[in-house]
């Protein structure tokens, strides 16, 4: 009796778990085909309208803002990972003054609630007269990116055998083709890992951009904004889009590493025969 | 040496009054050591004697606090690791794991900007037998092959010198033996010279031309294996390499022929040639498959040392020989290593025995005796494994 019970219990709550998760995403995927006219609430018919001319209402504005949204994410990606590589190799490697002060700084901003760390920065860029554009915006999310760009890199870091760098040294490397050749692609999978977390933390940011940004405007603001009076249908063409071309990528990693398994298995079959 | 030639052959290794010194303890000590081209030389000793920080100073990965190394005579003492005509067989391999086999063989030549570093790394692959292998990742090999591909990819290079950590250390007893074989054959077939780390003594003594017993930063004793092991100069090399039964006393007569020390009432002998001190209270020893048991005394003879009687406390078969501990008052245990050569054993545990061996077997410590230990059984073994638990760890 308990045998049986057991065996649907788990599929059907996990597909109940599941269903419950994916609504918000099918509801968004579908009412991006809703011909809608101000707010994006009652099914009204489908179209392709929202999708072809997604940049075409309000003067751009979604285009604009998501375009910004892409623009920061990348700059602050670029410069936390950067930046958190380095520090997560000098803390790894090297031993100097104040390195557990160092570790604890870093700790912090994942600490704050965002609230507190959005207020404080706006009040510092307001006293020393910094006006807030895209520049405020990019500075406070490199900070925040790279605590957890050195989280994941020195993760890394630390799985990786000094012995490896000195054997690249022994064999006749200097120090730059020691780092471009062994360090770096070794802990490349980390470096990735972080820039992606990094992007995605700084696109969907909303609460510490809303105290930074001055006039500038991005996706999560503007859809903060919109939701006041009606999201957009092509908010919700943007989200899609965005969504779907994660799943792509996600697949494709997935498939092509399954492929790679494979052939490995392979090759190790016909080395051993 | 970023020159594009190979080394012709391999190169002497001068050290001169090599220190290192790191935050909080001393590693080495006054170091001078000279090895010759060509030779296969081990440095032997427990963990934490230096040996690794020697070779590392060597390999340029650390700076000595004072003195200098010298390569084929040049000075390279202030050269970078990747400038010196040095290559490394890490303890780990430390193959890496992003490149095939072939490409970790290739990397020094490439660095180097050598002619053909592709055709050259099969040809050293091929010398390892693993040609067949050069596409595969490191991690698709087994140990014994990644050891392989470790030596390839530093033997590939014609270093004027050769440094091998502890490169066997990770590999099962047989797999050790063969590639203990195979790596002296490379050294003999390629003529480099070979400075070879290690903790195990028997490794040691099978490889290499000449071994120095290394000791809390020093060198205890340096020469051949069999004359290290047939007459060591200090109680820690006599228990470090091999097994020794050492006894101290004070000496009664010294004639041409040997030196006789009173040991608990026995009066021993020890040819004069192999006794270092010859006055006061010295230390001897005998190893211990020298040593005979006799279940009645023997009759007396001035060539034969005989001790007791004493109890046989022990008995342990390990198939090719027996090992007998035999207390005897006043002188300590004895271990004796017995060949089986009938079946069963004559002697039992409990049984009253006498132990006998040729005056000739026997060695005189240079040891100051307060600071020898009288006798201590087994130092060897649980050094060695007390460190093969660290390493594991």
């Amino acid at each position: 009796m308990k045998h049986s019970i057991s065996k649907w219990v788990l599929p059907a709550y996990s597909a109940l778990a599941l269903l419950i998760l994916m609504i918000p995403i099918g509801y968004t995927f579908v009412y991006s085909f809703n011909d809608s006219l101000k707010s994006n609430i009652t099914w009204r018919g489908f179209t392709l309208d929202k999708w072809l001319n997604v940049c075409n209402v309000q003067n751009g504005a979604v285009c604009e803002a998501f375009g910004n949204s892409i623009f920061i994410g990348v700059v602050a990606t670029v410069l936390a990972t950067t930046l958190g590589t380095m520090i997560a190799i000098a803390m790894v490697r090297y031993r100097f003054k104040f390195r557990s002060q160092l570790s604890l700084f870093l700790f912090l901003p994942m600490a704050t609630p965002e609230v507190v760390l959005g207020a404080g920065l706006a009040a510092q860029f307001l006293s020393i007269g910094v006006p807030k554009d895209m520049l405020t915006i990019i500075l406070a999310h490199t900070m925040f990116c790279i605590s957890f760009v050195v989280v994941a890199v020195k993760a890394r870091v630390a799985s990786l055998d000094p012995a490896l760098e000195e054997a690249g040294r022994d064999l006749y490397g200097s120090a730059l083709q020691v780092f471009l050749r062994i360090t770096f692609p070794l802990l490349l999978p980390g470096i990735l890992a972080a820039a992606l977390l990094s992007f995605a933390l700084s696109f969907d940011d909303f609460i510490i951009t809303n105290f930074n940004s001055g006039a500038v405007s991005t996706f999560p603001k503007y859809i903060w904004v919109s939701a006041a009076r009606g999201i957009p249908a092509e908010a919700n063409v943007l989200a899609s889009a965005v969504f779907i071309l994660a799943l792509i990528v996600v697949v494709t990693v997935q498939v092509s590493g399954a492929a790679r398994a494979k052939r490995l298995e392979k090759l190790h079959h016909a080395g051993v025969n | 040496m970023t020159t594009d030639t190979f080394a012709e052959s391999g190169a002497d290794l001068e050290l001169v009054g090599i220190h290192k010194r790191f935050p909080g303890f001393t590693a080495i000590e006054e170091l001078n050591l000279t090895i010759p081209a060509g030779s296969f030389f081990a440095l032997l000793g427990p963990s934490g004697c230096g040996k690794t920080t020697t070779l590392r100073l060597v390999a340029g990965l650390e700076a000595p606090t004072a003195g200098r190394i010298l390569v084929g005579g040049t000075d390279v003492t202030n050269q970078k690791s990747f400038q010196r005509p040095v290559n490394t067989v890490f303890q780990s391999y430390a193959l890496f794991p992003h490149m095939t086999v072939l490409e970790n063989v290739a990397f020094g030549l490439r660095r180097r900007k050598m002619a053909d570093p592709l055709g050259k790394a099969h040809e050293v692959l091929r010398l390892v037998e693993l040609d067949h292998l050069a596409s595969r990742r490191p991690q698709q090999l087994s140990g014994g092959q990644q050891q392989r591909v470790a030596l390839a990819r530093a033997i590939v290079n014609r270093p004027a010198l050769l440094l091998l950590d502890e490169p066997l250390g990770a590999l099962d007893l047989k797999l050790r033996r063969q590639m203990q074989l195979e790596l002296k054959t490379i050294q003999e077939d390629v003529g480099l010279t070979f400075l070879h780390v290690t903790h195990d003594q028997e490794e040691a003594m099978t490889m290499a031309d000449t071994i120095a017993v290394m000791n809390k930063g020093r060198i205890e004793q340096m020469g051949a294996p069999q004359e290290l092991y047939e007459l060591p100069r200090t109680a820690f090399v006599a228990n470090f390499l091999g097994q020794s039964n050492l006894f101290t006393g004070p000496v009664v007569s010294t004639t041409s022929a040997g030196v006789a020390v009173d040991v608990a009432g026995h009066k021993i002998v020890v040819p004069a040639a192999r006794a270092h001190r010859t006055t006061g209270e010295i230390t001897i020893g005998v190893r211990p498959e020298k040593l005979t048991l006799h279940s009645a005394k023997p009759i007396h003879d001035a060539d034969v040392n005989v001790m007791g009687p004493g109890r046989v406390t022990d008995v342990s078969f390990s198939g090719v020989s027996t090992q007998y501990l035999v207390e005897v008052p006043g002188a300590g245990t004895l271990i004796v290593f017995a060949q089986n050569m009938t079946f069963g054993s004559d002697v039992k545990f409990g049984d009253e025995v006498w132990v006998s061996w040729g005056v000739g077997h026997g060695f005189g410590l240079d040891d100051d005796p307060a600071d020898a230990p009288r006798f201590e059984a087994d130092f060897d073994t649980r050094s060695i494994a007390a460190q093969r638990h660290l390493e594991g760890a």
